[in-house]
């Protein structure tokens, strides 16, 4: 049976992780973690007429990828958890016209990969689904012309500024297989840390990462020091700073095993990218193409994937209304 | 807490570039007025024309997506002269043309230029009254 203490949910039949991938787009292919993408696409269009499309597209092909490497079509999917962030969910809704898998459309902005992986682990572990899907996107295109302004239009922007990725992530979770396997998740409160600031965002998340962190080891009475990594996404540079923080006045001291999504998918000095990368594409495809490969080589064993999402609408962002912030862990063990 | 730990504009580099690149925008303004008044064109008209070539110069620059490359160092810069109005016009024109020449091109061309041409009118209309009633005071 699966237990709950607290807030955390731990699994004693585990899903395992059967296969991902990620697609990435031309700034993605220029970053430091190019090496372990499935597909790089210079045109960023991916071939379509709009940036909808291409989101769409984009994401679509990585979920082709991802049964492909599975070696399943897609009828032996039982469950989709996926979202974006277009209104309504768009690139996920279009995506899945094509691929006919029951679907559950998310919305968590950047914490949607963490909230689709943990959904599935739940389902996949208590036998609800054979197999499941996690599958996020962000197109940087599409998000800026809906949060902030057209393409061309000259803006400056401040230096805590995230940018959205243009990737995709997706990954496969199974009832058998030889892990790794999901063993624990903690679905995060909503914090508000009164950040306005729509260009700090990081800030705006830092709060809910800290809450979702310290209420994970007060739940499990694990020591941060068994996890080779705590991997965030995407705190970016200002609001790792701030969870660190956050975190070490309640005494949990994470600084050395912590990791962000948005810092490790571009390199700040040499790509223009304020504070790092952001999007609900950033965390899904770090996790595909840097955290889970590393369980492959055997460099990782045990790590903490904490998916951080500033909950911003464009609306109340003008009618004052301070960003609220969520963040959902899955705890990826090897065994 | 959050202040200490959000880094600031970098304020003297960001003034700099938006000082020297603003400048020579209007320097550019100059020259051209300069050239137009010795084609023989009076003060007026050479003015007149001067903000049509800064304008017309400014759409071509952004539909080439050079004058956004330029807008992101010079911030200000390029913001305030005439071309950085042509720029908050030309720049949604292109991104919404997808959507359609009415609801999209038509709907959202001023999405950004909108406010100042509504309140920069407001401000005028709100002058001219002021003007109206201060000129016979001040023996104009």
């Amino acid at each position: 049976m699966p237990r709950r203490t607290g807030g955390t949910l731990f699994f004693d039949r585990p899903a395992a992780v059967m296969g991902y991938a990620a697609v990435g787009g031309k700034r993605e292919a220029e970053g430091p973690l190019a090496d372990g993408f499935d597909l790089l696409e210079k045109d960023t269009t991916f071939g379509q007429k709009t940036w909808e499309q291409a989101e769409s597209r984009m994401q679509s092909l990585c979920a082709e990828l991802v049964l492909r490497r599975c070696g399943i079509g897609a009828e032996g999917v039982d469950l989709l958890f996926g979202g974006d962030l277009e209104n309504q969910c768009a690139a996920s809704n279009y995506t899945m016209r094509a691929l006919q898998i029951p679907f559950v459309g998310l919305y968590n902005a950047c914490a949607t990969m963490a909230e689709g992986l943990a959904l599935s682990a739940c389902f996949v572990s208590t036998g609800l689904a054979r197999r499941a899907m996690a599958l996020t996107s962000s197109h940087f295109c599409a998000a800026e012309r809906q949060y902030r302004f057209p393409l061309e239009y000259g803006g400056k922007r401040t230096p805590t500024s995230q940018w959205t990725a243009t990737a995709a992530g997706g990954v496969v979770l199974s009832g058998s297989g030889s892990g790794p396997y999901l063993r624990a998740v903690t679905f995060g409160k909503v914090m508000d840390f009164g950040i306005r600031d729509t260009s700090n965002m990081g800030a705006a998340m830092a709060p809910a990462a800290a809450s979702t962190l310290l209420a994970y080891f007060r739940d499990s009475g694990r020591d941060p020091e068994e996890f080779d990594r705590i991997y965030t996404g995407d705190l970016g540079a200002v609001g790792s700073a701030l969870a660190m923080q956050l975190c070490e006045r309640e005494g949990l001291r994470l600084d050395k095993l912590h990791e962000d999504c948005g810092l490790l998918l571009y390199d700040r000095g040499r790509q223009q990218v304020g504070a790092g990368g952001s999007g609900a594409g950033c965390s899904a495809a770090v996790l595909c193409s840097h955290i889970l490969p590393q369980f492959r080589t055997g460099a990782l064993h045990r790590v903490l994937f904490v998916g951080t999402g500033a909950l911003m609408s464009p609306t109340t962002a003008l009618q004052k209304e301070s960003i609220p912030g969520i963040a959902h862990l899955v705890a990826i063990e090897d065994a | 807490m959050n202040r200490k730990a959000s880094p600031r504009s970098p304020l003297g580099k960001d003034c700099l570039w938006a000082f020297f690149v603003g400048g020579s925008i209007c320097l550019l303004g100059e020259g051209l007025r300069t050239l137009y008044g010795r084609a023989g064109f009076v003060l007026t008209d050479a003015a007149a024309l001067t903000s049509v070539t800064l304008v017309a110069l400014s759409a071509v620059l952004t539909a080439l997506g050079w004058y956004q490359k330029l807008a992101s160092r010079a911030g200000a810069g390029t913001l305030v002269p005439i071309t950085g109005f042509a720029n908050a016009v030309v720049s949604p024109a292109i991104e919404y043309r997808v959507e359609g020449l009415v609801t999209g091109v038509g709907a959202k061309m001023f999405v950004i230029a909108g406010p100042v041409i509504v309140w920069g009118m407001m401000a005028s209309v709100v002058w001219g009254v002021v003007y109206y009633f201060l000129r016979p005071m001040m023996g104009g």
